[in-house]
């Protein structure tokens, strides 16, 4: 049967100084030099590590009251609205959320130089920005604006709540027409001029646990430079989909939401990010430890770029029209090579997601592993894994029933 | 006067006329093209080293400018943000001339600006905006 441990025996070692670490990129050549039975006895614990643009990302606020006391109605931080349906001080701001004078498309491909994610790094910077919000006034909250300036230290709350981050696994786009198109997949140059992917491959959390037997509500991680938790499956979660013989999905599958506290982050690990012609969103450090329980996550933990595989799409066509068409499968490792052939070409690909930052986000949990810092937290629930059922539906146009 | 490199961009309408013989024949300058490309915005653009007297010089640059090219002097005009550069990659695949390239097997982003032609599509493809231009020595 193996090794077995629980996460109550790893954490005692995290306590005790004995536990043993090391990052899924450092796993994979142990396990090259050693037999899977030797190395699942000797290590306890795996970190993964992810950086990349996360476009469901956001942070909830409470900013306090003011005298006299105000329902606020609309928000702006820094210009960038935030959603306030929810009780009278509290509010949402997306990283997607741009300034109402921004000028979108209309001369495109648009900049979108600002946007919610731009706020947030900011606020976690430990910048001043500017604070107006709106109200209707009610007998209890008589106030209808108000114009002031506020930082992180400022406020009562602040968390990121993340509704889908760290995706399983991602497309590669390629655009098969013949003009540049301007996507969240970054500028792709026409007739197949390159291939842009965006995992951190055999670093990536979720590759690293394919079925998510370790990781689900209350999996503590790293999130943003700091702690954080994962809440739930993140949107459009999608466990079910075809998986290769080592059960890695072959396409997008699973999502994590994720939460922690923004007070504790760094902006290195929280980046503003504006793509040419698509809009702005956030680049988010996520780093989740993968506990050894046994031998099978072990062998989890030790898959490599070769033995993931990404599905090749059209962004040109078949992503907007949801053809559901696909031009090919390749793996981590060929499109890390710098060149994919496709359709007789060679085309050089380009990552979104930086992978020396990921191997950053490995190591810094690691340490903090080490030094005791960090204790596992034993999720209270998996994530709904590939015998869930789970299938992804697409909106249907209806008639009013 | 010392041969300068200045990167010339034009509009597609004017990618057809034949600007190095002019500026040769009618200023008399010398001309060397180290780079020319079409970028993915369909500006074409070009780094040549030009060399003349001062008067033809300027002459030759006014007759550039009067064909609706945009004309910028090469002086380390592009630099890269180390601290905010992510090492995603995106710019990577866009580059024309391989200034911005991913070093392999690191994974990491290298700027080389012997190779960068100041063609600017990084600036805003980067999605960090960690590219910027030092603007001292425009014109
Ligand atoms: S300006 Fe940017 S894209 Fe253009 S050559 Fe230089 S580095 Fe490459
Ligand atoms: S796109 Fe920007 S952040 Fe990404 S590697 Fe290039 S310069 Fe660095």
């Amino acid at each position: 049967m193996g090794v077995k441990r629980t996460y109550a025996e790893i954490n005692e070692k995290i306590k005790s100084g004995k536990v043993v670490v090391v990052t899924a990129e450092e796993i994979i050549k142990m396990v090259e030099e050693k037999s899977v039975e030797e190395v699942a006895k000797e290590v306890d614990v795996v970190t993964t590590g992810t950086f990349g643009p996360m476009c469901s990302s956001g942070a909830f606020f409470n900013f306090g009251h003011s005298k006299p006391r105000i329902k606020m109605h609309r928000v702006w931080m820094n210009g960038v609205p935030a959603y306030t349906g929810v009780a009278a001080v509290d509010a949402y701001l997306g990283v997607n959320e741009l300034p109402e004078y921004d000028p979108l498309n209309s001369n495109h491909p648009g900049e979108f130089r600002y946007g919610g994610g731009h706020v947030i790094e900011d606020l976690v910077a430990g910048k001043t920005i500017k604070f107006e919000a709106t109200g209707y006034g009610t007998d209890c909250y008589p106030r209808r604006k108000i114009d002031t300036y506020i930082s992180l230290n400022d406020v009562n709350e602040a968390f990121l709540f993340n509704p889908r981050n760290a995706y399983q696994n991602y497309n590669v786009a390629v655009n098969l027409s013949n003009k540049t198109i301007y996507t969240y997949m970054g500028t792709l140059k026409a007739n197949l001029g390159n291939a842009h992917y965006c995992s951190a491959g055999q670093l990536s959390p979720l590759l690293n646990d394919p079925y998510y037997k370790t990781i689900g509500i209350g999996t503590r991680i790293f999130l943003g430079g700091g702690v954080g938790y994962v809440a739930w499956n993140g949107t459009q979660h999608s466990p079910c989909g075809a998986r290769g013989e080592n059960g890695v999905p072959l396409g997008g599958a699973g999502t994590l939401a994720v939460t922690g506290d923004l007070k504790q982050m760094k902006p290195q690990w929280l980046r503003g990010t504006s793509f040419l012609g698509y809009g702005a969103t956030l680049t988010v450090g996520v780093g989740v430890p993968i506990p050894i329980l046994n031998e099978e996550m072990l062998r989890f933990t030790a898959v490599k770029d070769e033995d993931i595989f990404a599905t090749i799409v059209d962004y040109s066509y078949d992503y907007p029209n949801a053809t559901g068409k696909t031009l090919g499968s390749v793996s981590y490792a060929q499109l890390k090579a710098g060149t994919v052939e496709l359709n007789g070409k060679e085309i050089p690909t380009a990552p979104l997601s930086s992978y020396i930052k990921a191997r950053e986000i490995a190591e810094t949990l690691k340490k903090w592993i080490l030094e005791g810092d960090f204790l596992l937290g034993e999720p209270v629930l998996t994530l709904p894994s590939a015998d869930s059922g789970i299938t992804l539906k697409g909106l249907q146009e209806k008639q009013a029933p | 006067m010392p041969p300068r490199k200045i990167v010339l961009r034009f509009p597609p309408q004017v990618v057809d006329k034949p600007l190095i013989y002019h500026l040769v024949k009618d200023y008399e300058l010398m001309v060397n093209v180290l780079k020319a490309n079409v970028n993915p915005y369909k500006e074409g653009f070009m780094v040549m080293e030009l060399v003349g007297e001062p008067d033809k010089y300027e002459q030759g640059l006014n007759f550039l400018k009067e064909q609706g090219i945009r004309i910028d002097y090469l002086s380390e005009d592009i630099v890269r943000n180390i601290d905010r550069c992510t090492h995603c990659g995106a710019c990577t695949s866009i580059c024309p001339s391989g200034a911005l390239y991913v070093s392999r097997p690191s994974m990491e982003v290298i700027f080389e600006d012997e190779k960068c032609v100041v063609c600017g599509v990084c600036l805003k493809t980067c999605p960090v905006k960690a590219i910027e231009v030092n603007f001292n020595g425009k014109q």
